[in-house]
């Protein structure tokens, strides 16, 4: 603003812009000093950043990764250990003793098995719930975990197992069975009548039909001949009137002409040992956990 | 210095030249990094483009909008790491053409969905989600079941990838149909080439139908996300990317 005819305001007798709108004129005041101050300051501080604090990718090499690493060498991956290892610290007063210890030894141990109850019940919300319902109850096709209706044992090491390597999965050692689709083989009579036998335990009065030695031919080799099921097989128990995929006899006469097989994930790869061991309490605990 | 700014505004030539190098500073600090994108990328082994299916279950992904509720980004934060495992790494989506890290989560984070749940379950879940989770406000998928999924381009849709970056070879392109219909299916000639051409590739009749419809393309690529990466043996120091 060196030009000689500049209008000066006569009020504050600061330069005006030479704008006008309506009458009114733009003053040209500076931008305040500390307000300078301040921007200076946050470009300065901004190298700074760049200097202590991962921030430019570099040319390095192909296949190379890269990218400046601060002089204070932090990353966020270091700052998630150390937040991990705060809240493993915290925990290490039971988990180490939970780690070594047997599942007889910390059912005896009330600590223990409060600890083990508690972190269990909270893995079932995140990972297991899902399927089998926020209490355990299960539902059509996930069973119910809160009975004593167990498909592949219900002590605690039989859980442990069936978590860690799933039932019918991807794991090596996962769970298996599967029943054969009798559809294929047999008629819809016989079918029939194989439900009528299968009922038959489960109700009231004696049976006299064709139904039990078609069963008995094709059925007990693996759900026994009382219908009490096997788990070696993970054969379901068709005597204890809990139905899996439904117990009316067109709900029976389904499964035998076409099972369904459900599939359940291993945790092995997801949770790491201990969590694992800490769902198997837990869900051992909810009710129907056998010795 | 600053008073003279005067000269600038009345010459136009001028101004045009110093608009160009101001722009230029701009540009340069905020493009050149960008060509060396890939240096920030962690090295970790076994990620591997999508199969043609998983790609067609990926633009049903898209289609339908699933990135407005879920995200595939798990955060490098405790919370987040007990929940969903793993933090994500960038090369888990470096072959996501938009990658799918959202912004939002009214569902969960699905970034390591695959293999948590049974292919059973998304079926249902997609048909009516409140069948298996009472609580769920997810709106039903069900028509996914009925819909022929879109295979018919599926292969130009990968040229197009391949010039962005996605390493699809010939062989891989040629092949895209039949793979994508082999994939869903329990029993194929083609599983060997399909096992040839894609590592550690599922195949399986995902949703239970004998035609590939939508909702097995869907749920093969959301059986597939999170796995692919070995992260058993990454290590986020390590400076050197290991030959694949």
């Amino acid at each position: 603003m060196s030009d000689n005819n500049v209008e000066k305001d006569d009020f504050t007798g600061v330069e005006t812009t030479g704008h006008e709108w309506d009458g009114i004129k733009e003053l040209n005041n500076p931008s305040p000093r500390w307000w300078l101050l301040v921007l200076l300051a946050t470009i300065i501080w901004a190298v700074g950043y760049w200097i202590v604090y991962p921030a430019w990718p570099t040319l390095s090499g192909d296949g190379e990764r890269g990218g400046t690493e601060g002089t204070f060498g932090w990353t966020q991956y270091d700052q998630l250990k150390e937040s991990q290892a705060e809240i493993m610290a915290r925990r290490a007063a039971y988990l180490d003793r939970f780690n070594t210890a047997s599942f007889e030894e910390i059912k005896a141990n009330e600590e223990l098995y409060a600890f083990a109850v508690a972190g269990g019940a909270s893995a079932f919300k995140d990972n297991c719930a899902t399927c089998h319902g926020t209490g355990g109850s299960g539902s059509a096709g996930y069973p119910n975990l809160l009975d004593d209706d167990w498909l592949w044992g219900g002590d605690v090491d039989a859980i442990h197992e069936t978590i860690r390597v799933g039932v019918r999965g991807e794991h090596d050692e996962t769970r298996y069975s599967e029943m054969p689709a009798f559809g294929d083989m047999l008629g819809t009579k016989e079918i029939s009548d194989i439900s009528d036998y299968v009922l038959s335990f489960t109700s009231a009065g004696d049976y006299d039909g064709p139904g039990q030695e078609l069963y008995e031919q094709q059925c007990a080799a693996c759900h026994g001949m009382d219908g009490r099921g096997i788990r070696d097989f993970g054969a379901p128990n068709l005597a204890d009137a809990i139905w899996f995929y439904g117990g009316t006899k067109g709900d029976i006469m389904s499964q035998i002409r076409r099972p369904k097989h459900g599939v359940m994930p291993a945790w092995e790869t997801r949770l790491d040992e201990s969590t694992i061991r800490q769902l198997a309490i837990y869900v051992h605990s909810l009710g129907g956990g056998e010795e | 210095m600053l008073n003279k700014h005067k000269a600038l505004e009345k010459n136009s030539i001028l101004m045009l030249i110093f608009t160009v190098i101001t722009i230029s500073i701009g540009g340069i600090i905020e493009i050149v990094p960008l060509f060396r994108m890939e240096t920030t990328i962690e090295p970790v082994k076994g990620v591997r483009p999508y199969t043609p299916l998983e790609l067609a279950g990926y633009n049903v992904y898209l289609r339908e909008g699933c990135y407005n509720c879920h995200s595939q980004q798990i955060r490098p934060l405790r919370d987040e790491v007990e929940r969903y495992g793993h933090y994500s790494l960038a090369a888990e989506s470096m072959y996501d053409h938009p990658f799918q890290w959202g912004s939002k989560r009214t569902g969960p984070d699905l970034a390591r969905v695959g293999g948590k749940y049974s292919d059973l379950w998304h079926i249902q879940h997609m048909i009516r989600p409140q069948d298996v989770v009472p609580e769920s406000i997810m709106p039903p998928y069900a028509h996914l079941a009925k819909k022929g999924a879109d295979l018919a381009d599926i292969a130009r849709d990968m040229e197009a990838l391949r010039m962005v970056g996605v390493p699809y070879t010939d062989e891989q392109i040629a092949n895209a149909y039949n793979d994508a219909v082999a994939q869903a299916q329990d029993e194929s000639d083609y599983h060997d080439g399909l096992v040839e051409r894609y590592s550690k590739v599922t195949m399986r009749n995902f949703d239970g139908q004998k035609t590939t419809t939508e909702l097995d393309a869907l749920i093969a690529y959301l059986q597939v996300l999170g796995t692919m990466a070995e992260l058993k043996d990454y290590s986020h120091d390590g400076t050197k990317r290991s030959a694949e």
